[in-house]
């Protein structure tokens, strides 16, 4: 049986000494969910409790690499959540068009799916060649798989069901090549997107940017994290520019809701206001 | 261990059959009734909300879908939205994640039931009702050790019994209820 006051009192200590020897910091992400993954993953290694597993952190580099996976989570598929890209679209993108240059940026862009995604609705709508995507993550290893934009093959058919249900316009199979078990993503939607290391708990601001799309990130954040974020976020967006948000998140309960207008209640969509004079 | 303790919220895993089952369960339950409810139901991974306005109609309680960093309240069952873990925080707030499915689910008994554990130590019930897996058995085996109280229906009178079998075959259960009964333990055990 374990004692939850010492399983406290240790993930404490480990997410503190993973931000002392190697500078990325979990401290402040939800609790309940970082204390279950650490857990699961002491167990697989056979570890008998989480100091040991400290231990083995401060010493052995490479394992730390396998927890780090663990504890940023990297699930995203193209045109995940369909109607959001519907409304992205329709409602978006058209608002924007008279633009002379676009700025987006995709914050916690994982293995980079859905920053592809955004790249073939700017082209479909014409305003791709204007644009420019900075898609970032605090993952190295996973940046490293979106700059090669390559996937399982067996994907395609789930991201070629959502880019039809998002209102996708061509033939979806233009924007990739099959090669063996791999897709490899179009040439042309890799040179206008920007993939770099940023993170959201301990970096700056952006500047200037038209969306900002951010979705289930915030999740896994405490509130005072989240609060940091969002005030990253509104500083980083220029006047009416828009926020996209994850289905379960909302800027509501933050200290950032005045700042902007609910615009897409059910896609979490919010735009900044102007400032008021 | 005291004669009488006083139980602070129920935690619910249901899987197919569970539409009846929490329709019975909800529609029974006074309305003054004092605790938390907190409901994993699996389902499609694109359901909306309908569950949760579906059972407030027969339900005395408030029925909702669970919305971020809400603080749980008394008297109010809460539904855990399709497709995200749920977890329950230290100071009683809801969380959410995507990590990968448990027992092949999202939201996944076992990652509710062994968070809401931890938040809620000896005040804490835990009930499994009907289902087709075995999702709910190792995280009410988590209630127990942090001193809840785990009840299971009777799965001879459960629609699908494979899941309240696998929790009784795993967890030491105190209470192994018919549906019909489930209620009324529910608020006996309240007023304590």
């Amino acid at each position: 049986m374990e004692d939850l006051d010492n399983l406290n009192i240790e993930t404490r200590l480990l997410l503190e000494a993973i931000f002392q020897k190697y500078g990325y910091d979990f401290r402040d992400y939800s609790w309940a969910a970082i204390k279950r993954r650490i857990r699961h993953r002491c167990r697989a290694s056979g570890l008998s409790n989480i100091s040991e597993m400290q231990h083995k952190i401060l010493y052995q580099t490479d394992f730390f690499e396998k927890i780090l996976l663990d504890l940023t989570i990297n699930v995203t598929e193209m045109f995940r959540d369909p109607h959001f890209y519907r409304v992205l679209r329709q409602n978006v993108i058209r608002e924007l068009k008279d633009e002379p240059f676009l700025k987006v940026w995709h914050a916690g862009c994982s293995t980079g799916e859905e920053a592809y995604s955004m790249a073939i609705l700017l082209k479909e709508e014409g305003l791709y060649d204007k644009t420019q995507i900075y898609a970032t993550d605090v993952n190295e290893s996973v940046l490293q798989e979106a700059k090669e934009g390559i996937f399982p093959l067996q994907r395609m058919k789930l991201f070629t069901r959502n880019y039809l249900q998002a209102g996708g316009k061509e033939s979806f199979s233009d924007y990739y090549t099959a090669s063996y078990e791999s897709a490899i993503v179009d040439k042309s939607l890799r040179n206008r997107i920007v993939f770099a290391n940023h993170n959201l708990v301990t970096d700056g601001v952006f500047g200037e940017m038209h969306i900002i799309i951010c979705r289930n990130v915030l999740i896994y954040f405490n509130k005072k994290l989240r609060n940091r974020v969002l005030g990253l976020f509104t500083d980083s967006l220029a006047d009416k520019g828009f926020l996209c948000l994850g289905t379960k998140e909302s800027i509501l309960f933050s200290g950032y809701a005045n700042r902007f207008t609910e615009s897409f209640p059910v896609e979490k969509i919010y735009r900044k206001n102007e400032p008021v004079n | 261990m005291p004669v009488s303790k006083r139980y602070e919220a129920v935690v619910i895993g249901v899987s197919a059959g569970g539409m009846n089952a929490l329709k019975v369960i909800l529609s029974q339950l006074p309305a003054h009734f004092g605790m938390a409810l907190v409901i994993v139901q699996h389902r499609s991974h694109q359901s909306d909300d309908f569950l949760a306005h579906y059972l407030d109609g027969f339900s005395p309680l408030s029925v909702k879908e669970v919305d971020e960093l809400e603080y749980i309240q008394a008297g109010v069952a809460y539904i855990a939205p399709a497709n995200y873990h749920l977890f329950i925080e230290e100071d009683k707030t809801f969380s959410f994640s995507l990590d990968g499915p448990v027992n092949y689910a999202r939201p996944s008994i076992d990652v509710l039931f062994e968070a809401a554990a931890d938040a809620f130590g000896p005040k804490l019930i835990g009930l499994v009702l009907t289902g087709a897996n075995n999702d709910g058995s190792i995280g009410l085996c988590r209630i127990k050790e942090q001193g809840g109280l785990a009840i299971v229906q009777d799965p001879d009178t459960a629609e699908v019994s494979e899941m309240p079998r696998a929790a009784l075959e795993m967890a030491d259960v105190d209470h192994v209820l018919q549906l019909e009964e489930i209620a009324d333990v529910l608020a006996r055990l309240d007023k304590e």
